[in-house]
C-alpha cells in the first residue's frame, strides 16, 4: 500500500488541495504535517473550515506523521498527506520510502534565495538538492498544481551552480 | 484628520483590484478600499500584505470565500487585532454601501456589510 497523495504546498489546506486534487482522487482523508499547525487549537479550527464534512482531516506533528505513516498507507481510506514545507515532506519520505512512492510539489512560493523552476514553484539550491536526493532514493517527485496540469519531473532540474 | 473606517479586499487572483476599482467606478468615493491579492504568495508573504494593508487603522477586511488561504491568513494575524473586524463573501453591493458608512464603529459596519451582501443575493 501507499499513499494516494503526497503534496508540499505552503498555503497548506485550500482550494486547490481540497477540491483540485481532492475530488479527482476521491481523497477521503487529509493529513496535515505541521509543527506550528498542530500545536494551535485555533490554526486547526480555520483548516476544518475549509474541508468539507465528509473528508478526514488529520493534524499531526512530524513526528507523529513518521510514527502513523505505515497505518496511514494501510487505510482503506484514500489518504492526502500535505505538509507546507520541502524539509518536512523529506524527513517523512527519508523515513519511510517504501509508503511515500510520488512527492507532489504543488506550491512553493518566491521567497529569499530561491529561483523560478516552474511558475508555482521556488526554490532555493538546499531546497532543490533535498529533492532530487528524494529522486535517488527512487522516489517520484513532480511539480504539477493541479492534475490536468502537466506534471513536470524534478529530476531534470538543475543547480544554478 | 478623520477616523472614519477603511476597507481592505483580501481575494484570490485579480478579484481584488478589480472589485475595488468597481467600487470607485460606481461611487466616485476614492483611497478607501486597499486590495489585497493572494497571487505569488505563502502565507507568510500574504499575512504581510494585509497587514501592511490595514496599518494601524480601524479597518474591515473583507474576504473572498469563508474559508482558503485568504482567510486563513487575515484571520492568523487579525483575530486579535483591536479595530478590525473580518466579513467574508465579499461582493459589489457590501463594498458600494460600505463606502458611504464608515462613520460607523468598526462592529456595526462589518455587521451591516454582512447583512447588505448577503441581501444582494437571491434568485428570480
Amino acid at each position: 500500500m501507499t499513499l494516494t497523495v503526497c503534496r508540499i504546498d505552503d498555503r497548506l489546506i485550500h482550494g486547490q488541495v481540497v477540491v483540485g486534487w481532492g475530488r479527482p482522487f476521491e481523497i477521503e482523508r487529509i493529513v496535515l504535517v505541521d509543527d506550528e499547525v498542530a500545536a494551535s487549537e485555533f490554526e486547526r479550527e480555520l483548516y476544518r473550515m475549509a474541508v468539507p464534512e465528509q473528508m478526514a482531516l488529520e493534524f499531526l506533528t512530524v513526528a507523529e506523521a513518521t510514527a502513523r505513516l505505515p497505518a496511514l498507507a494501510e487505510a482503506r481510506d484514500r489518504v492526502l498527506v500535505l505538509t507546507g514545507s520541502i524539509p518536512v515532506m523529506a524527513a517523512l519520505a527519508r523515513s519511510h520510502p517504501e509508503l511515500v512512492r510520488q512527492i507532489n510539489v504543488g506550491a512553493v512560493h518566491d521567497g529569499p534565495g530561491r529561483r523560478e523552476y516552474a511558475r508555482y514553484v521556488y526554490l532555493s539550491e538546499q531546497e532543490l538538492a533535498t529533492l532530487l536526493g528524494l529522486v535517488d532514493l527512487g522516489i517520484k517527485v513532480r511539480a504539477q498544481d493541479l492534475p490536468e496540469a502537466r506534471a513536470i519531473s524534478v529530476a531534470g532540474w538543475k543547480p544554478t551552480r | 484628520m478623520t477616523d472614519d473606517l477603511h476597507g481592505v479586499v483580501v481575494a484570490h487572483g485579480a478579484i481584488a483590484p478589480a472589485l475595488v476599482e468597481s467600487v470607485e467606478e460606481i461611487t466616485g468615493v476614492r483611497g478607501v478600499l486597499v486590495p489585497v491579492s493572494n497571487s505569488g504568495c505563502d502565507r507568510g508573504r500574504l499575512e504581510e500584505r494585509i497587514l501592511a494593508a490595514v496599518g494601524d487603522r480601524r479597518a474591515v477586511v473583507f474576504v473572498d470565500m469563508p474559508s482558503g488561504s485568504c482567510l486563513f491568513a487575515a484571520a492568523r494575524r487579525l483575530a486579535s487585532h483591536p479595530g478590525v473586524k473580518l466579513v467574508t463573501g465579499v461582493n459589489l453591493a457590501m463594498l458600494v454601501d460600505f463606502v458611504f458608512h464608515r462613520d460607523l464603529t468598526v462592529e456595526l459596519a462589518a455587521e451591516r456589510a454582512a447583512d447588505t451582501g448577503s441581501r444582494a443575493i437571491s434568485q428570480r
